[in-house]
């Protein structure tokens, strides 16, 4: 990266960790963000060492291959039996669907590949008369890519195994799940660029929680838990952009409008959570030509979103840490994962597992 | 892995040097080898090469190192095939304190692979053996019919002689840990030259071979207490290992971890980390740290050794584990990797 | 969600933007940005499509914030005994300042 935006200095560090000092709260305050990318910069940088003790700082429902349901993965394992060839990006390969995981299905023989961008499915889709199929996971940030390849006149043997979900909505459900207590939100930085502020106003005005938009480098988390706790301080709860040069208050309106042009937004399945309404992006009767779910009639196992003694759905609403989890570490581990968390390179157990998460250090 | 399947196929994860490649070994080699040795240091210590004890009066420790070598593409960006058998078993012996003395090269080799290629790739096998005067002793080649080997398979057996050889697993609390140079150019410059990516960049492999520039500080002797070259699974998997096997803590400062620019650069873009990636031309070196500006002096003088850093310390804090300073300020561990770092869009 | 880095912009052509991670080259589509791009701007990348541009005056505006945000915190705690309840800094500095 460009030293210009490279923000890791340790005299700044120790200066917003004063002011997060000043700032501590008397009574417990959880605070969570839905952003793996958030929990790698937070714990590959060992910042919640610079968390007052009265402060928690959780990962939600923030890793999308994570929370994709355990069918949508049958249906890419069932796709790529089938002989298409299923591309999808890196974070998914190895998270288990109800009997095997994409990587597993690779090592069958089966043609499943690995990509870095939309673009890269619609060039081996025109090098190939195969069907291929990608498999479009990620939040807002990553459907306006996946809207893009969709206007821009692909191939017709490609078509697409849409699974992208929405943010604002699934802050709200998890509030209201009980026991939930979450005190403010860390809302992440690059969904944001993307929609800017006005959903978070539109779907948390009347919660009266604070939410702070966050950029990732370690002083931008350090800066974002420092605004929050000042709203707590002086009991101003309120939607903050605390990643300006990344988000505008009216996001980023040419991918706004890509995203609007070729999905809906309709009820999703988040594994582990269960069914939260205006959550998923489907795509629009316009695009049902490139709608791998119509292209491939697919025999799937029974569903089986988790696993029994497995606390992922906990874990992943924030009402537990990895930790908590009566499997993490002895039965469930990285090169043995059991739930979904322990898998995506960016599901709390796995990062926790990884990274001595278990306790600031 | 699914939960509760058993593993019926080898899969990538495997051959990467991490966590699930330790556990192969411990599964099925170990029980049925791991008692065999000729020497102070053996098959069970899974060091970089094993000794094997001189006829009675003669002084020293010969040391054997084996190694496969199966790279795509066979021609990357600052080597080959070639160089890096040769260099990564001379490597092997130098992190053991051995001056290489004899090689051998098994060639499997598939049917219709260009002759032109194979000239290539054995004159860089010899270039590399002649920056350490070390020549081949014996050799083997197979053909097989096309589609059942991919390309060509270089097999190397290295033999050299050390005055004491130096193992992986000698760590005190309050020694010094360095490092010969810039750490991930291996590994991201083969990934940068997958053609799937469309990358362009200068990043080369550091592919060398380092007995020349380690040899002065094996000179130190006795303050040189562990030695191992972080090839797959990287500078993460290396220090693990050596934790491990010590029962000792390491603590790394992330600040002086050598590491060049576009190596940087390509780990943020493909979400991949420096720290697990091979490198094939470096060495970790482990000292008393009375020695350590010694050490650090000695590297820096041959040009391979550059930005040789100290760049940690021995410590019983967390035992088994590898502990990073990181720069903003904090603390957390550096774990073992899983295996082949796959890039994230997340 | 989501790894998305920020290159420089090395050239524009049509839809794609040639770009520069400190050494490392490649390309970029650009229609998922609302506006144009020149040579010598930054672009956030996420999965090979700008979602943002961004100045290197980015970069030190960020800084300012972080700055004053630590100095205002470190005034009020001086100038005010802290208690529990006490409001803190100067909200209307927060970061609301965007360009468009």
């Amino acid at each position: 990266m460009s030293p210009s935006f490279h923000f890791s200095d340790p005299v700044r560090g120790k200066a917003l960790a004063d002011a997060i000092a000043k700032l501590a709260p008397p009574d417990p305050l959880k605070i969570v963000h839905v952003c793996g990318t958030h929990e790698m910069a937070i714990t590959r940088n060992g910042l919640r060492r610079f968390l007052p003790e009265t402060v928690d700082l959780l990962e939600g429902p923030g890793c999308p291959v994570c929370v994709t349901p355990a069918r949508d993965i049958d249906t890419a394992i069932a796709i790529a039996r089938s002989g298409a060839i299923l591309c999808t990006f890196g974070d998914m390969i190895r998270v288990p669907g109800s009997e095997r995981s994409l990587d597993e299905t690779r090592s069958e023989g089966c043609d499943v590949r690995t990509i870095l961008s939309a673009a890269d499915a619609v060039a081996i889709a025109r090098e190939t008369d195969r069907e291929v199929v990608f498999f479009a996971v990620g939040f807002e940030t990553t459907a306006p890519m996946t809207a893009a390849i969709l206007l821009d006149g692909p191939p017709s043997n490609l078509s697409i195994l849409a699974s992208h979900k929405r943010i604002p909505p699934a802050l709200v459900a998890l509030l209201d799940l009980p026991d939930n207590r979450i005190g403010a939100y860390l809302a992440p930085g690059h969904v944001s660029t993307i929609i800017g502020t006005g959903p978070y106003e539109e779907w948390l005005a009347e919660r009266r929680v604070p939410v702070v938009i966050g950029g990732f480098e370690p002083l931008d988390v350090l800066y974002a838990v420092a605004l929050i706790l000042r709203q707590i301080r002086n009991g101003t709860p309120r939607v903050e952009n605390g990643y300006p040069r990344a988000v505008a208050p009216e996001g980023n309106p040419a991918a706004l409008k890509l995203i609007d042009r070729v999905f809906e937004t309709v009820e999703a399945n988040w594994r582990g959570i269960g069914a939260i309404p205006s959550t998923g992006l489907r795509l629009r009767e316009a695009f049902a030509a490139f709608d791998a779910t119509d292209r491939f009639e697919v025999e799937l196992p029974e569903g089986k979103d988790t696993i029994p003694g497995c606390r992922c759905p906990d874990v992943l609403t924030a009402r537990a840490v990895p930790s908590d989890c009566p499997l993490f570490s002895v039965r469930c581990t990285p090169t043995s994962p059991v739930g979904p968390c322990m898998v995506g390179s960016e599901g709390a157990c796995s990062i926790w597992f990884r990274y001595g998460g278990e306790r600031p250090l | 892995m699914s939960p509760g399947k058993k593993e019926t196929h080898i899969t990538q994860l495997h051959g990467a040097g991490g966590e699930l490649m330790g556990e192969l070994l411990e599964r099925l080699i170990l029980p049925r080898f791991g008692e065999d040795t000729v020497g102070r240091i053996g098959l069970k210590a899974l060091d970089d090469g094993a000794t094997i004890a001189l006829p009675e009066g003669e002084t020293g420790e010969l040391v054997l190192t084996t190694d496969s070598h199966v790279v795509q593409p066979i021609f990357f960006p600052g080597g080959d095939i070639g160089r890096l058998a040769a260099a990564g078993t001379i490597n092997d012996l130098a992190v053991m304190g051995a001056r290489p003395i004899a090689l051998t090269l098994a060639a499997i080799i598939e049917e219709g692979f260009p002759i032109a290629d194979l000239v290539r790739i054995l004159e860089s096998f010899a270039v590399t053996l002649d920056e350490v005067g070390a020549p081949v002793a014996c050799g083997d080649t197979k053909v097989m019919p096309t589609g059942d080997v991919d390309g060509i398979v270089l097999n190397t057996t290295g033999l050299g002689i050390a005055v004491r050889a130096i193992s992986d697993a000698d760590l005190r609390p309050g020694d010094r840990v360095l490092l010969t140079g810039t750490i991930g150019d291996h590994g991201m410059a083969l990934l940068a030259a997958r053609e799937e990516f469309q990358l362009k960049t200068r990043l080369e492999s550091d592919v060398a071979p380092i007995w020349p520039l380690i040899a002065p500080v094996v000179e130190l002797g006795d303050a040189v207490h562990a030695m191992k070259d972080p090839t797959r699974g990287g500078l993460a998997a290396a220090l693990n290992e050596m934790a491990r096997k010590a029962g000792a803590c390491i603590e790394i400062e992330e600040p002086a971890i050598p590491m060049r620019e576009p190596t940087l650069g390509l780990s943020e873009l493909l979400g991949i980390s420096p720290l697990e990636v091979a490198n094939e031309g470096k060495a970790i070196i482990v000292v008393a740290p009375e020695a350590a500006d010694e050490a650090l002096k000695r590297l820096r003088a041959h040009p391979l050794g550059a930005e040789a850093a100290i760049v940690g310390t021995v410590t019983d804090e967390h035992p088994k584990r590898v502990v990073l300073d990181t720069e903003v300020g904090g603390r957390r561990f550096l774990d073992m990797p899983l295996g082949d770092p796959v890039p994230r869009i997340c | 969600m989501c790894l998305a880095a920020p290159a420089r912009v090395l050239a524009v052509s049509g839809n794609v933007a040639t770009v520069d991670y400190g050494g490392v080259e490649t390309r970029c589509r650009l229609e998922t940005l609302a506006e144009e791009v020149a040579v010598g701007d930054y672009v956030l990348i996420h999965t090979g499509f700008a979602i943002r541009r961004l100045s290197p005056e980015d970069g030190q505006e960020t800084l300012k914030l972080f700055d004053e945000l630590a100095a205002s915190l470190a005034e009020a705690a001086e100038e005010n005994p802290v208690r529990p309840d006490s409001p803190v800094g100067d909200e209307s500095q927060s970061a609301t300042k965007s360009r468009s």
